[in-house]
């Protein structure tokens, strides 16, 4: 059972100010490979601090992340050859304005990977064409919707073939009529198999994509399951308070 | 023609065709400028690593592991603190005389005691221009770079600093004028730049109107002259993002 998370957090916290702000108060869980795993959950309720530090953006204060049975939270590890293997996509994109869009997509390969820049530059465009940026691949961020930047952001992220995915919140910024074209990507890569933890307020994507769905509230789990046990009969009252908010 | 044009004439005469002492303000030009030059290069050069020190210290010594390399950037930090807090809080004219009468005193190229302490003076604050730079860059690049597998030296070279130059540019190029104007208190250590170049012919003469109005208009034209280069440079730069 246990070796088939590809991360596995155990008692995972992050406190602030000596311990008054508990954003992460002991969240044990688990990601098997393959699996698409949904967090939702009131805003503060810490399912972007457990995101971020799964990848270590935010150091927990406690608990520990293994990530293909390697202890990424132990100070030997070297997390930067960790984090070539997790892509991770933000909710303001983080596209580099100074490059094209190009150069955002091969500079990782190339700097870290060594990969040569003409197989670098293929790559690109094959993932570019298959989300529809072919012909994009010459502009620079500045001239691109925020659908279009974010369907590169994720492109970034592949370039360096991750055995993971991780989404902060990727449609929240952007304007509603461009939400499908980013939800779409996601659901391709889905179906290709990519594992992805994905934070959302998309509770259509949630319910049809993720074989799992989480809810976070005041930094811990409160329910998980699967889509339809937790939109149609969820079991603690602040699940069902939050459903019945948003919904 | 009227008594006061042929005087301003006779004057010019002596001011600068007499003696050819028009040589003493092509000298001065000269000497200006490549004292701004170096002065610039080692100021830029001091301000990059005071501003690598700040900078890192800043962000990363939290996160550090203990060992040697958080010791000696506690230390880089606590000497760049003092640097920044006693250049910037002396007037240059008082630096320039320290370093060359005290600490400097047996060397007797004024050129490089002038190049040293104008590097050492600007220095501060290209590294204070450099460091605000940094910092206005959005947190998310840096994670972007990070999450991508980039260390911290990575991210910096090929995403922070590459966005940080294109802003602080009209900031340096402000240093950069405020540094070729300033060098005109190097004449006080001896450097024979433009400005002592007019005293000189001044205490020839015993004349001020054309020494002190020509080298007047040199320093304008030269100063309107590279504004307009930054100018050029930055239009080519921010031609890239749209």
């Amino acid at each position: 059972m246990n070796d088939n998370f590809i991360i596995k957090t155990t008692d995972l916290c992050k406190h602030y100010n000596n311990g008054k702000i508990k954003a992460l108060d002991g969240v044990t869980a688990g990601i098997k490979k393959g699996e698409v795993v949904v967090i939702i959950g009131p805003s503060g309720s810490g399912k972007s601090t457990y995101l971020r530090s799964l990848n270590l953006l935010e150091f927990p204060t406690s608990g520990t992340i293994i990530f293909e049975d390697t202890d990424i939270t132990d100070p030997k590890t070297n997390i930067n050859l960790h984090r070539q293997r997790m892509g991770m996509v933000f909710q303001q994109f983080n596209l580099f304005p100074h490059m094209n869009v190009l150069k955002n997509l091969t500079i990782a390969p190339m700097k870290l990977l060594k990969m040569d820049k003409q197989v670098a530059e293929e790559k690109a465009m094959a993932l570019l064409k298959r989300v529809g940026l072919a012909d994009r691949a010459e502009a620079y961020p500045a001239q691109l919707s925020g659908g279009q930047k974010q369907r590169v952001a994720i492109v970034r992220a592949l370039m360096m073939s991750p055995d993971v995915m991780l989404f902060d919140e990727p449609t929240s910024a952007l304007d509603p009529e461009m939400v499908g074209e980013v939800l779409d990507v996601m659901k391709e890569l889905a179906k290709m198999g990519m594992t992805m933890v994905v934070v959302t307020h998309e509770m259509g994507f949630a319910r049809e994509v993720a074989d799992r769905v989480i809810f976070m509230s005041d930094g811990k789990i409160v329910e998980e399951g699967k889509p339809d046990e937790i939109f149609t009969n969820p079991q603690d009252p602040r699940t069902k308070q939050f459903l019945q908010s948003i919904l | 023609m009227p008594e006061w044009i042929t005087k301003l004439m006779q004057d010019f005469n002596t001011a600068f065709i007499v003696d050819n002492r028009w040589k003493y303000l092509v000298e001065g030009v000269q000497n200006t400028l490549i004292l701004t030059f170096f002065a610039l290069i080692l100021g830029v050069a001091l301000g990059v690593i005071i501003a690598a020190i700040r900078v890192t210290h800043d962000k990363q010594y939290t996160q550090m592991k203990k060992g040697v390399s958080k010791f000696l950037l506690c230390i880089g930090n606590i000497i760049s603190k003092v640097y920044l807090t006693v250049i910037r809080g002396t007037p240059a004219m008082v630096q320039i005389l320290i370093i060359f009468f005290i600490i400097m005193a047996s060397s007797s190229n004024k050129m490089l005691c002038g190049i040293i302490a104008f590097g050492i003076n600007s220095g501060a604050y290209v590294a204070e221009i450099i460091r605000g730079g940094i910092m206005s860059i959005d947190e998310g690049q840096a994670e972007a770079g990070r999450s991508l597998g980039f260390n911290y030296t990575q991210t910096m070279t090929f995403i922070i600093l590459p966005q940080t130059f294109k802003g602080i540019l009209p900031a340096l190029a402000n240093e950069f004028i405020v540094l070729l104007k300033e060098t005109a208190i190097a004449g006080y250590v001896g450097v024979t730049d433009l400005t002592r170049g007019a005293n000189i012919i001044r205490g020839i003469t015993y004349q001020s109107f054309w020494p002190l109005l020509s080298i007047a208009a040199v320093y304008l034209v030269m100063v309107m002259f590279f504004t307009w280069l930054v100018g050029i440079l930055e239009r080519r730069l921010r031609k890239n993002e749209r």
